[in-house]
């Protein structure tokens, strides 16, 4: 069976890395990448960029390996997993001509946040009275005298929707591009959604990841942890907000001890002390096992949800001052650009990882019936 | 910081495991420690780092060893593969030393896999290294650290000034620098020679130059030659190595686990004429593993080539480089500049010699050849279906057996007989007391650990006592 030629230095890389790997198996007990290299022995790109998914950047095995560099094969699978993990990114992007916002992706995602807050600050600037703007709102409704309820729904709706279509776009391309085989049952999908709510493969065997040197640490495991699930806070918050003022005709701001407040308290907290956490983390680490060229993308990233997740925090504690009407547009202007951004940013890893956590219960599930 | 003007309590020459079990216990036991690596922070840990496992006795199965492996059984195994070339005194005090060698390690940070996938199976006897032999070395310098062993790297000791039975001082260098230390008890646990391809020459000659050093550049013997020039007893044959038939494309120094080849049982194995030259089927692979890379080294050029045919291409683990791949034998003959018409003739006698038989890869079977010289004994399938596949083979020497004569208390002994009052020895620079001939996975760590630990403890109680004079 010949392989498919690799084509970038990542793929190269990749695959250079994968004929050192699986002669050696050491690493094996680390994480998922590993027992699913040992079902192969010929690696094409699409098993590659399966792999490069795969992994969660833990970087257990670079500091266990006897061929990192200054050893002549200078395998340093962390780096070389991450590069191909972007080209991914790239490759799977939808609409294809979009891909390319990938490519200075730092740039791109900054310059969103900043557009995102301008144009709600000049909008609601241009469109409102200042008397209104600055003024002091508490009743029922406060929040739409600064932007319209039809505006702020239908700008939310148009660039949401057309972000969860690009991204459901990518996944089912990326899914069509390296699968093969049944179409995932109820246990393989359990099994992958269990890898992803626990990070189980962040987990470098049991003891956590690896950061400033050879020690291991479960903080980063922690720390997504909480910007994951406060994310999903905020997005339940959302989603009961809605209800309550469509199904139930209550108009926000809620009171402090209502449960979109609570949700998005916590959760605004959980997204704020995760994202800190990661920046410090980024900061701090190792940089022999990182990958340079993608901190821009990282960094943007994380930064966009810090300073929503702020934003939102700050907007609860002043609402009942004159900066409602600014802060409002600055954290609308943050969850826009987040929206907006959102297929076009380091938020797609956790789809293709998805995905390629899915095919891996898949095949570790066929790899068990086999033997 | 290490300082190097006041005088430790105890010095440990080596940085691997051995070294780093004995500094450990040393310093646990109260002693300051002074642990001396020749290699860059990057390639410390000796051979270590290409470790997987040590091999551990147990009564029953633990979180990291299946069933039990008692002392008798593990007894037997050892006399079998050296064929009585060890101690039993100081076998069976290792063999019952190693029931609590993975507690040991697992309370000093190293940790284990549950169980193992792979070809060998040894989950029963030997306990895996999560991550390696590299991950564990990392695991006991960050508790030597935090223990306050200090640790120099780039260090390597030169010799050892001893007098009146009695080690006065080290000579070292630094970073290039020349340094002395003085120390009240000495550990060597410096590895053995197999890093130092002239000192092999001197038993191998040029043919030396051809061999392929597996594992660390760094074990040059220096300690080892050192303490048997100034009248330490020696043990282990001195000519002798524990050598592989590795992929001859692997680099001269360090390329561990990957460059092994499992392919030899399932092919025909050629010297550079063309010409098979022993029976690549006498018995299951792991127990004829080792004995390929001296059939190599005594080839001419130090050279072989073994070739398998398309039918047995799944049968063995990956390796690191790919095979050489051609559609027939002569084009295969011609990658590796042999005489394509020797080759071509080699293989069709050898097809014609194939009986018929059932294969099975796991067990010895019966397919064998009949009127050739040398048989094939098993797993004898013609050599016809392409593409044909050819890797290229060298000897790669894993380590010696030279090493230096102790006691029951890992303290080194003289010629005479009487040991040094405050020297000790660990690891492979002793590993010949026990291990004098052939090999038994994992041994070679348990042996460091069991004696690192022993030779670490007496280093710190002899510190404690001459101090207190």
């Amino acid at each position: 069976m010949r392989v498919t030629l690799p084509i970038s230095d990542a793929m190269q890389d990749a695959s250079r890395a994968m004929q050192v790997c699986n002669a050696c198996r050491y690493c094996e007990g680390f994480c998922a990448v590993f027992p699913a290299m040992e079902l192969r022995r010929e690696f094409a790109s699409t098993d590659l960029t399966y792999l490069a998914n795969l992994c969660h950047n833990c970087r257990a095995c670079f500091y266990a390996c006897q061929y990192a560099p200054p050893h002549e094969f200078g395998i340093n699978l962390p780096r070389t997993l991450a590069d191909l993990r972007a080209e991914t990114w790239e490759e799977y992007a939808w609409p294809g001509f979009l891909a390319g916002l990938f490519r200075r992706n730092g740039t791109v995602v900054s310059l969103a946040t900043a557009l995102g807050i301008a144009l709600l600050l000049l909008l609601t600037g241009l469109l409102r009275d200042p008397a209104v703007l600055y003024g002091v709102h508490n009743a029922p409704g406060a929040f739409y005298l600064v932007i319209p309820s039809w505006a702020m729904i239908s700008v939310a709706a148009a660039t949401f929707s057309f972000s969860i279509v690009a991204l459901i776009a990518g996944a089912v391309r990326y899914w069509k591009g390296t699968a093969s085989g049944p179409f995932p049952g109820a246990r393989a999908w359990w099994r992958a959604l269990v890898d992803v709510a626990t990070l189980r493969n962040l987990g470098g065997g049991g003891d956590g990841c690896n950061e400033q040197d050879e020690g291991f640490s479960q903080a980063r495991r922690w720390l997504h942890h909480a910007l994951f699930y406060g994310f999903a806070l905020c997005f339940a918050s959302t989603t009961v907000a809605a209800f309550y003022e469509h199904g139930l005709g209550r108009l926000s701001p809620f009171p402090f001890a209502s449960l979109p407040v609570l949700l998005g308290t916590v959760g605004g907290l959980g997204m704020t002390v995760g994202t800190a956490g990661m920046l410090w983390f980024k900061i701090a680490a190792d940089p022999e096992p990182g990958a340079p060229h993608l901190l821009g993308t990282d960094f943007a990233f994380i930064l966009l949800i810090l300073l929503t997740a702020v934003t939102g925090l700050v907007l609860l504690v002043l609402r009942a001052t004159g900066a409602m009407g600014t802060l409002l547009a600055v954290h609308l202007g943050c969850v826009l650009a987040l929206f907006v951004v959102m297929p076009y940013s380091k938020f797609v890893h956790g789809i293709y990882r998805g995905a390629a956590l899915l095919r891996n219960a898949v095949e570790q599930e066929t790899a068990l019936r086999e033997s | 910081m290490a300082d190097l003007t006041r005088p430790y309590d105890v010095l440990v020459i080596g940085g691997g495991n051995a070294a780093l079990c004995a500094a450990i216990t040393a310093r646990e036991a109260g002693a300051r420690v002074l642990l001396v690596e020749h290699a860059p922070r990057a390639m410390r840990g000796g051979n270590s780092r290409h470790t997987r496992n040590l091999r551990a006795m147990h009564s029953a199965p633990t979180s990291v060893l299946t069933d039990a492996y008692a002392e008798a059984e593990y007894w037997d195994d050892l006399r079998r593969v050296t064929g009585g070339a060890t101690s039993e005194a100081l076998a069976r005090m290792t063999i019952r030393a190693s029931a609590e060698a993975t507690a040991w390690a697992e309370a000093r940070g190293v940790r284990f896999q549950p169980s193992l996938t792979g070809t060998l199976n040894l989950s029963r006897t030997n306990a895996f290294f999560l991550g390696g032999g590299k991950a564990l070395v990392n695991a006991y310098y960050r508790t030597a650290e935090r223990l306050g062993v200090d640790v120099l790297y780039d260090t390597e000791v030169q010799s050892l000034v001893v007098e009146d039975r009695r080690v006065r001082e080290a000579v070292l260098s630094s970073k290039g620098f020349p340094e002395r230390v003085r120390a009240t008890s000495v550990v060597a646990s410096s590895g053995g020679f197999q890093g130092n391809i002239e000192w092999l020459k001197e038993y191998w000659g040029e043919a030396a130059e051809n061999f392929l050093i597996r594992g660390t550049p760094y074990a040059r013997g220096r300690i080892l030659r050192n303490l048997l020039d100034q009248g330490a007893a020696s043990v282990g044959d001195p000519t002798q190595c524990h050598a592989v038939a590795i992929d001859a494309r692997a680099p001269r120094f360090d390329g561990g686990i990957v460059t092994r080849l499992d392919c030899i049982p399932f092919g025909i194995v050629v010297d550079r004429a063309g010409k098979r030259f022993y029976d690549e089927g006498e018995d299951l692979w792991p127990k004829r593993y080792a004995i390929w890379g001296r059939l190599v080294a005594q080839q001419p050029g130090q050279i072989a080539y073994c070739i398998v045919d398309a039918k047995a291409e799944r049968l063995f683990m990956p390796s690191v480089f790919p095979a050489i791949r051609a559609g027939s034998i002569g084009e295969l003959a011609r990658v590796f500049g042999l005489d394509a018409g020797t080759l071509e003739s080699t293989v069709k006698h050898f097809n014609a010699a194939v009986q018929p038989g059932r294969f099975d890869g796991h067990v010895l079977d019966d397919c064998a050849t009949a009127g050739l010289t040398p048989p094939k004994t098993h797993w004898a399938r013609a050599i016809d279906t392409p593409p044909f596949l050819g890797y290229p083979l060298r000897p790669g020497i894993t380590f010696t057996y030279l090493g230096v004569g102790v006691d029951e208390c890992a303290r080194v002994l003289m010629q005479d007989g009487r040991p040094v009052e405050n020297l000790w020895a660990a690891g492979e620079i002793m590993a010949g007391n026990i291990l004098g001939k052939g090999y038994l996975a994992g041994f070679g760590m348990t042996i460091g650990t069991v004696f690192g630990r022993i030779a670490g403890r007496e280093a710190a109680i002899y510190a404690r006592h001459t101090s207190h004079q």
